[in-house]
């Protein structure tokens, strides 16, 4: 610790962070634009600038940049100095000679950096009276829009787009007061992390091209703290509303979890809530011509939904609480999981590994401060993309320290150490059926069959001196590679092992299990992740249910009669004529869903269950961190929570497991009580009667404009905001205006920052935990449920079968994703199918590039477009997963030609 | 009068290998190689106190002294030749001219403090002295002066030419390293300095090519000589040109200390017939303005600096009283604001600012408001605000200008006209 004198007062703090941050943690107003907390300082803008003084007798001191001075003791500066407030105001007037006066029509006005910092060093009035200089913009795709004119040359894009996400298709370009920030012509940004840029830039250079559809002003949305649905990392999101539809996504700091970034799916994958498929009013087979009202559904319903003849099918993207109560309405012996077989497999899997297994799963914080990695099987950017870009940053880490300590830098000194280290990367090894992204950063990436992957993980495993059979007959490459692995996980301080529902292979998993046991056994605190497909796909598994494939065995059976799909396509999960069989078979089909879809397309009864942005509920992430997401609005029609729904049925059909459930602290609660893995569940935020100073948390702003008014075309009378019975949070702007619980923060603002940078004050130190802890609670710990031991069974050597390829499914970030297809934007940036071969088994079969192949799967035909790939194996074909327009649900497979 | 530094060059003629031997080169490497330690050159050459040419005057010998020279990995010499500073053409003499020496000179330096890379950064419109130095660096290879155990020493070097495209920043030593490895041109934070982590992140040791042309004559004739050699306490000859109306513009290798007044009056002949001398930038463009009362003012770094200036690269500019001081600066200004690099905001947006000013009064559209604006930036573009020295250069002339020659400013905004009648582009 150091004293430090800031203005006269003295003040205890951290030695050798920079003395800007350290401002900024103290709470005082310091303006800033090129340093960031995530990236680190380069003293660029010169806008931090501070007097500093030599001792107590220096009267005259001299200005220096705050974000390039690390902090010692008895270090001794002025804020408030004149002659440093003057450089600062100027510092303003530099920037406005060129910053255009849009500010009225400019996307990121009353949430700009840029006009925070201008009203904080007072600069008011403009001196320079030339020409100001102008840019051409470019095309840079569907996600952001580009206004150069605007830039205050921060430098920050360049350096979270090339440095931090290691993208190659933006760069700064030109020189003195014509610096540029592009492309090196228009087209689409390449990186999965793009629209991070919108955030990033203190101005409104890199806007939402989404919410540019729909602008609505930050101070005009209603907010709430929400977790996103893209995959399952359970990434922090403040989703925004105004006039019933959804606007915007932005970051929610958490960071444990995504610190303050997020990836392009789960930034612009939001739209399907507006989308024109909804489903928003009741709809029963046969009774069109009548409008159907709540409780004539609930009536048709009560009759239908027997006792013990009625089944249940979860959803791995529907919350906790709406899995549990059909659970509880159906009975856990009707209650089957709404995923594939194979899906199943692996993830239950995991959380064998993780619940028995010695070794922790990290954060995604914490995975980014691992100095090896080894990925098996994932191609993350696809699978998990944050996860990918905590690896960017491990891999950062050990020559970072080298170069820390060979140039005598810290690590906040980003140019410094960014130079020391060039392009020097730890370790980390990329197991994959294809190349991947990521390989280039990779010390060593290899491309084979996913059982080889498990094969080369076992023989890392038995290289670590573990007690596992020997695998024979891998090539000399092979092993080489282990061995190569191998030491460089035993020479590591934190390695991490990652693997995942990617690989589609149960082995990889028991090889990453295995390796993570190993370097635990050997005295390594190793970390182990596991990816899983869908946003809530742990707490399903956590949950428990029969398989899907008994669910049609019951039906077809005719063991049941009516089945209640909660949210969920369930030719997502089986293959087209599988499902058809399924649901034909079906006497009454009851589908909670969001959007029409195939199964709905079969279903009797529809009922509009809510999405996400309008319902409450928890979601477990691949971590088995528990996290709250909040209603955003109230929906129109008649959309609610899918819990609601099924406690309704509940009460109609006399359901006794749930009986005196109305909202959801009746819910969570039960949860947490009845099921020993959820404990501690009902306290991730505090409950619907928790107030400050008697007061609920405001969803809206306090200048939440046009209340009055917005709905006056409908009814002149301002109506009754509605009322927020499930949660401390309200649907208006009155309420307590401080600080909310960091578990509910519905939008970041605060007096003089109302830009997203204002997460500064809401932290305990910049880029540290929020003030009453990150949110989230982790259910899985090392050794929580029993103790598994060593995998001993390594699968057999990948063999091709002659006239039949093993379909492998292939992610992508745009287009794997059930819902985020739905935004127009994201929809843009989906491939289309396709079937990926090696050049030897196109010649096999007599394809070439773009021609069709025929395939069937069961005797089922499908035809696919072909692509050429020399780096997959032979009898290896991959298939883009969860796509639409393919039909084919449950890979791996194999397939005969 | 020795000049140790040009006394070998002729008109017209680049020394090869065979003429520079001939005239005693590369006995120095010979002595080093075989006499002394990389510590005893380094030794010497801070004993010496050589003090940088390029324009800052840091100690050349402190400078290596930093190299940390247990690290394991490669160190980078590199010369800067990337003479760009308006006025100044004393490093093109010595490049054309005698290549080798400048070579040698680099040899010594890259053994001192054991860099096994070394690289000539030059100026891309220096056409004849990259072909020189191109020529020159053969010859040394094929003579065994490069390469792998040079004259059997055990000691490697390897010596490339890379030409700049033309970029003023470049002659910041740590800009000049970026610009190197391939990246933009923009200088760095130090610490760290570029001792520890320069080139490639790596120890690297940047100097001036009339520092380095100097280090072999230290070698072979030792510190006293080398002191006994300069009017003053900063030893050494040194190369002052001059430039403007004057009779005999030039370059000449002087005893370090030589007043203006000399320089102006013997050297440069004088003023040209009906000019009179107004004041001048005793080091190049980034210099501020001295005046008559400062032309018995020594040429040598601590002397020029007392006066208010800096010695920079000793190359004088002329400003005559034909000439709008205004449009003068204007001038200069322009190519400041040009050569920015655009990494720092008051060097970026301040810069063209001021030339927009100077225009406008150069134009009759300034106010007194803008002489105003004009005080302002030359005390906030000052070292320390900004990220590095190109922008507090910049208004070294700028400041003494507005000094020395205030009623000009002012009776541009008087009379809205240029008095002298000149037109700035």
């Amino acid at each position: 610790m150091a004293t430090i004198h800031i203005d006269g007062k003295s003040y205890e703090v951290k030695e050798g962070r920079n003395l800007l941050e350290t401002c900024l943690s103290l709470g005082l107003d310091l303006p800033y634009f090129c340093w960031h907390p995530a990236l680190g300082s380069v003293g660029a803008c010169r806008q931090c600038a501070v007097k500093s003084f030599k001792d107590g007798q220096d009267t005259k001191g001299k200005l220096i940049m705050s974000c390039m001075e690390p902090v010692k003791d008895q270090l001794r500066i002025s804020i408030s100095d004149k002659e440093a407030a003057a450089f600062r105001e100027q510092v303003i007037g530099w920037l406005m000679t060129n910053h255009p006066h849009d500010c009225a029509v400019c996307d990121e006005g009353g949430s700009c950096h840029l006009q925070d910092m201008t009203v904080m060093t007072g600069h008011s009035y403009r001196n320079y009276h030339f020409t100001k200089r102008t840019y051409k913009n470019q095309y840079l795709g569907p996600f952001l829009n580009h206004e150069m004119n605007r830039c205050i040359q921060c430098y920050r894009c360049v350096r979270f787009y090339k440095d931090f996400a290691g993208g190659k298709d933006m760069d700064v370009f030109a020189a003195h007061n014509h610096v540029y920030f592009g492309r090196h012509q228009d087209g689409v940004l390449e990186s999965e992390f793009s629209g991070n840029l919108a955030e990033v830039c203190p101005t409104g250079v890199f806007t939402d091209k989404t919410l540019q559809h729909h602008y609505t002003r930050k101070w005009d949305m209603t907010y709430a703290p929400s977790v996103c649905q893209g995959c399952g990392l359970g990434c922090n999101i403040i989703a925004g509303e105004r006039y019933g539809s959804l606007r915007q996504i932005t970051t929610r700091y958490n960071g444990a979890v995504n610190g303050y970034f997020l990836c392009d799916r789960g930034r612009y994958g939001y739209e399907f809530v507006n989308s024109p498929r909804r489903i928003k009013e009741v709809a029963i087979r046969g009774l069109t011509d009548t409008a159907i009202d709540t409780n004539t559904a609930l009536q048709y319903l009560q009759d239908k939904c027997k006792p013990g003849r009625t089944i249940g099918i979860g959803s791995p993207r529907a919350s906790l609480e709406s899995n549990f109560v059909l659970q509880q309405l159906v009975g856990p012996d009707h209650f089957y999981l709404g995923v594939s077989d194979t899906e199943h497999d692996l993830v239950s899997l995991a959380l064998k590994i993780l619940r028995q297994g010695p070794v922790r799963t990290p954060s995604m914080q914490e995975a980014a401060a691992a100095d090896a990695v080894l990925i098996l099987g994932e191609d993350l950017l696809n699978t998990a993309p944050m996860l990918a870009l905590s690896v960017r940053q491990a891999v950062r880490r050990q020559p970072a320290q080298e170069a820390m300590h060979t140039a005598h830098v810290l690590s906040w000194q980003d140019a410094a150490v960014r130079e020391a280290m060039q392009d020097k990367h730890g370790p980390c090894f990329i197991l994959h059926v294809q190349p991947t992204k990521l390989d280039e950063i990779a010390t060593g990436a290899y491309h084979t069959a996913p059982d080889n992957i498990a094969r080369i993980g076992f023989a890392v495993c038995r290289l670590l001196k573990a007690p596992v059979p020997e695998v024979k007959d891998l090539t000399e490459q092979e092993q080489q590679l282990a061995q190569q692995i191998a030491d460089a996980l035993m020479a590591a301080e934190r390695p991490l092992v990652i693997a995942g529902y990617g690989s589609g292979c149960e082995g990889v998993l028991r090889a990453a299990a295995n390796i993570g046991r190993a370097l635990h056994d050997s005295g390594k605190p190793a970390m182990l992740a596991l990816t899983t497909p869908e946003c809530n796909s742990m707490g399903l598994e956590m949950l428990g249910g029969h398989r899907l494939e008994s669910a049609i065995d019951a039906v077809v059976n005719g063991e049941a009669d009516t089945v209640i799909v909660l949210e969920n396509d369930l030719y997502r999960r089986l293959d087209k004529p599988v499902a058809d069989r399924f649901l034909k078979h079906c006497r009454e089909l009851v589908l909670l869903d969001h959007l029409y879809n195939a199964t709905a397309e079969m279903a009797t009864v529809l009922l509009p269950g809510g999405t996400f942005a309008e319902s409450d509920g928890t979601l477990v992430n691949n971590e088995g961190r528990a996290q709250r997401f909040f209603q955003v609005f109230t929906p129109p029609g008649a959309i609610q929570e899918s819990w609601r729904w099924l406690l309704m049925l509940a009460a109609a059909t006399g359901n006794e497991r749930l009986k005196h459930m109305a909202y959801l602290d009746d819910i969570t609660r039960a949860i947490a009580q009845r099921l020993p893995a959820f404990a501690g569940i009902e306290r991730l935020t505090p409950p619907a009667d928790f107030r400050i100073a008697g007061q609920k948390i405001p969803r809206e702003p306090h200048r939440y404009s046009g209340r009055t008014a917005m709905l006056a075309d409908v009814n002149v009378s301002e109506p009754k905001p509605p009322e927020d019975e499930d949660t401390a949070l309200s649907f208006t702007m009155e309420g307590y205006r401080g600080e909310p619980p960091s578990s509910m923060i519905p939008f970041f603002w605060w007096p003089g920052w109302n830009s997203v940078q204002s997460i500064n004050k809401f932290q305990v130190e910049t880029g540290g935990p929020l003030h009453d802890g990150d949110p989230g609670k982790r259910l899985i710990e090392p050794g929580s449920n029993g103790q598994h031991g060593y995998f001993m069974d390594a699968p057999e050597h990948f063999v091709p079968l002659a006239g039949h390829l093993l379909l492998i499914p292939l992610y992508h970030i745009f287009g794997s994703d059930e819902l985020s297809v739905h935004t127009p934007a994201v929809a843009e940036r989906m491939p289309a199918p396709y079937i990926m071969l090696c050049p030897e088994d196109a010649q096999r079969y007599q394809v070439a590039e773009n021609h069709q192949l025929q395939i069937a799967i069961d005797g089922h035909p499908y035809t696919l477009t072909v692509k050429l790939n020399p780096a997959m194996q032979k009898g290896i074909a991959g298939v883009p997963a969860g796509m639409p327009g393919i039909g084919i649900s449950e890979t791996p497979v194999i397939a005969k030609i | 009068m020795e000049a140790p530094l040009t006394s070998a060059i002729q008109p017209g003629v680049s020394l090869d290998i065979k003429g520079y031997e001939a005239a005693g080169g590369y006995q120095a490497l010979r002595k080093v190689l075989q006499q002394m330690t990389p510590q005893e050159v380094t030794a010497l050459v801070k004993e010496s106190n050589l003090r940088g040419r390029g324009g800052a005057g840091f100690s050349t010998g402190m400078k290596w002294s930093f190299v940390p020279m247990d690290m394991e990995g490669p160190k980078y010499l590199v010369a800067n030749a990337d003479e760009m500073e308006p006025g100044t053409f004393k490093d093109r003499w010595l490049l054309e001219g005698n290549p080798h020496q400048l070579i040698e000179g680099m040899i010594i330096s890259a053994y001192a403090i054991q860099a096994g890379i070394s690289f000539v950064f030059l100026r891309w419109a220096y056409k004849e002295a990259a072909r020189e130095i191109r020529r020159a660096i053969s010859e040394a290879y094929a003579a065994g002066y490069l390469g792998r155990n040079i004259l059997g020493s055990g000691f490697d070097l390897e010596m490339h030419l890379h030409t700049g495209v033309g970029r003023y920043m470049c002659g910041e030593e740590t800009a000049l390293l970026n610009s190197l490895e391939g990246r933009r041109a923009v200088p760095r934070a130090k610490p760290p300095f570029p001792q520890i982590s320069g080139l490639f992140g790596r120890p690297t040791i940047v100097n001036n090519v009339e520092t380095l042309s100097y280090i072999p004559h230290i070698v072979s004739k030792g510190v006293a000589w080398f002191q006994g050699l300069s009017r003053t306490g900063d030893g050494g000859t040194k190369i002052y040109g001059v430039s403007g109306r004057v009779n005999k513009p030039g370059a000449w290798e002087l005893p370090m200390g030589v007043t203006m007044r000399e320089l102006l009056e013997e050297y440069a002949g004088g003023m040209q017939h009906g000019y009179r001398f107004r004041g001048a930038l005793p080091g190049g463009a980034s210099t501020d303005f001295l005046t008559d009362a400062h032309l018995d003012t020594p040429m040598d770094f601590t002397a020029v600096a007392a006066a208010g200036s800096r010695l920079g690269t000793g190359t004088m500019v002329v400003l005559d009283d034909h000439t709008c001081p205004v449009g003068f600066v204007h001038n200069l200004e322009h190519f400041f604001a040009q050569e920015s690099c655009g990494f720092c905001t008051p060097c970026r947006e301040g810069l063209p600012w001021t030339e927009k000013i100077l225009y406008a009064l150069e134009q009759g559209q300034g106010t007194a408001a803008d002489l105003e604006q004009l005080d302002l930036h030359t005390r906030l573009l000052g070292p320390g605000n900004t990220f590095c020295a190109l922008a507090p250069g910049a208004m070294e002339p700028l400041q003494s200008a507005l000094k020395y020659f205030r009623e000009d400013f002012e009776q541009h905004v008087h009379e809205k006209r240029c008095p002298y009648g000149n037109h700035t582009y």
